[in-house]
């Protein structure tokens, strides 16, 4: 076939394409993950039983904004990784920074707390199952997130595999974070963020081969 | 033709084709047809065979992912990133890695030549288009090659006129799939 032919197939009959339709579809992975991960924590884990007394303290809050804001700043990387030569730009602020709070608010801790309940603050009761169960509660979101992707454009898989699996850690750890009993800065420093990070090194190794186009 | 002016004429045809105008977007395509020749033939002189097919794959691959391009971002930006991603792919198939430092690789270069100039392409779409399977060939035949509007062309199959429309982007997925000579999903 000759270009030129290749042309007037492609142009003819061709249809409107809906505004936003990219960042679409990612919404609507992020919206449907976030259900089933939510359903996830429900049936099999449960909410904390004192949630409603806990919504007064402040630790609560910043174990929920940590990785809400964390997948915030993730949801505007994949958006822009699925879009070709789409500038990242400053996105990577958004991730950095509230880890780096949440390491300062655990160094506080850390220091203020005489050693022998240092190991304490830093271990909680459930460091066993921590980051598995995050990885666990990311899963919905990250499959949804990576077929959105498949339906989308991005030049650089690897990274769009991490940051699509970073924004389903991020999710995952915000609805685990309403069943988690720990309130300790230096916990949320080191075990959410190894739970956030497993399905983004999960996303770089499976990002080649699944989103290629 | 300066880069600029060529980034305005296209980027207003493209979304006006973006809108459905037909004749808008075949003169973007044409349009685009000649500088990713000009732009791929310099870079692949090695190959010169190679350059037309992947003109068309380059071609195919923006149609089918035109959904991914924002308004508010330079279509120079958005052209450059697809056609510099498909001829890597093709590098990578033929294991040449070391063309793939090239230090000269710039956005703005690519409006900046334009090649009329089409060689043959060595890989037949008609002959691709056959592989597919029916429920995507026909849709394609109809509404692509013999013009037929969506309505039509549902009645002829026997589809809906949504099944259609999936059909036909599923089927020019599945071509540009075949061209790059990877699965058929």
């Amino acid at each position: 076939m000759k270009t030129d032919d290749l042309i007037s197939m492609l142009a003819t009959g061709v249809q409107p394409v809906p505004r936003r339709a990219a960042s679409r579809r990612l919404g609507w992975a992020l919206a449907l993950g976030l259900a089933a991960a939510l359903a996830i924590m429900w049936t099999e884990y449960g909410v904390r039983k004192d949630l409603v007394q806990a919504l007064f303290w402040p630790m609560l809050w910043v174990k929920l904004l940590y990785p809400f804001a964390i997948g915030c700043a993730a949801y505007v990387l994949v958006q822009r990784l699925a879009r070709p030569g789409a500038k990242v730009g400053l996105s990577w602020v958004g991730i950095g920074t509230p880890v780096l709070l949440v390491w300062a608010l655990a160094a506080v801790a850390w220091f203020g707390a005489s050693p022998d309940e240092r190991m304490h603050l830093l271990m909680g009761e459930t460091w066993r199952s921590c980051a598995f169960s995050i990885a666990l509660m990311a899963l919905p979101v990250f499959v949804a997130a990576l077929v959105a992707l498949r339906s989308l454009a991005p030049t650089r898989p690897a990274w769009a595999g991490a940051a699509a699996g970073l924004l389903a850690g991020a999710a995952g750890a915000t609805v685990y974070a309403l069943h988690c009993p720990e309130m300790t800065a230096p916990f949320l420093g080191v075990w959410y963020l190894l739970g956030m990070l497993i399905p983004v090194a999960v996303g770089a190794a499976v990002g080649p081969r699944l989103l290629r186009w | 033709m300066q880069s600029s002016q060529a980034e305005q004429v296209l980027r207003s045809l493209f979304l006006r084709g973006q809108g459905g105008d037909e004749q808008a977007y075949k003169a973007f395509l044409q349009g685009m047809s000649r500088h990713l020749r000009a732009y791929l033939s310099r870079r692949l002189f090695g190959w010169p065979d190679d350059v037309e097919d992947l003109v068309q794959e380059c071609l195919l691959a923006m149609h089918n992912q035109r959904h991914t391009y924002d308004s508010d971002q330079p279509l120079t930006a958005w052209v450059h990133a697809i056609a510099r991603y498909k001829m890597i792919d093709l590098l990578r198939a033929k294991s040449v890695r070391e063309a793939l430092h090239d230090p000269l690789d710039d956005a703005d270069e690519l409006f900046a030549a334009s090649d009329g100039e089409a060689r043959d392409a060595q890989r037949d779409l008609h002959t691709l288009l056959e592989t597919l399977p029916e429920r995507q060939r026909l849709p394609i035949l109809h509404t692509k090659l013999e013009g037929l509007s969506v309505a039509e062309a549902a009645q002829r199959t026997g589809m809906s006129e949504s099944a259609v429309k999936v059909n036909v982007h599923r089927g020019l997925k599945a071509l540009a799939a075949r061209l790059r000579g990877g699965d058929a999903s």
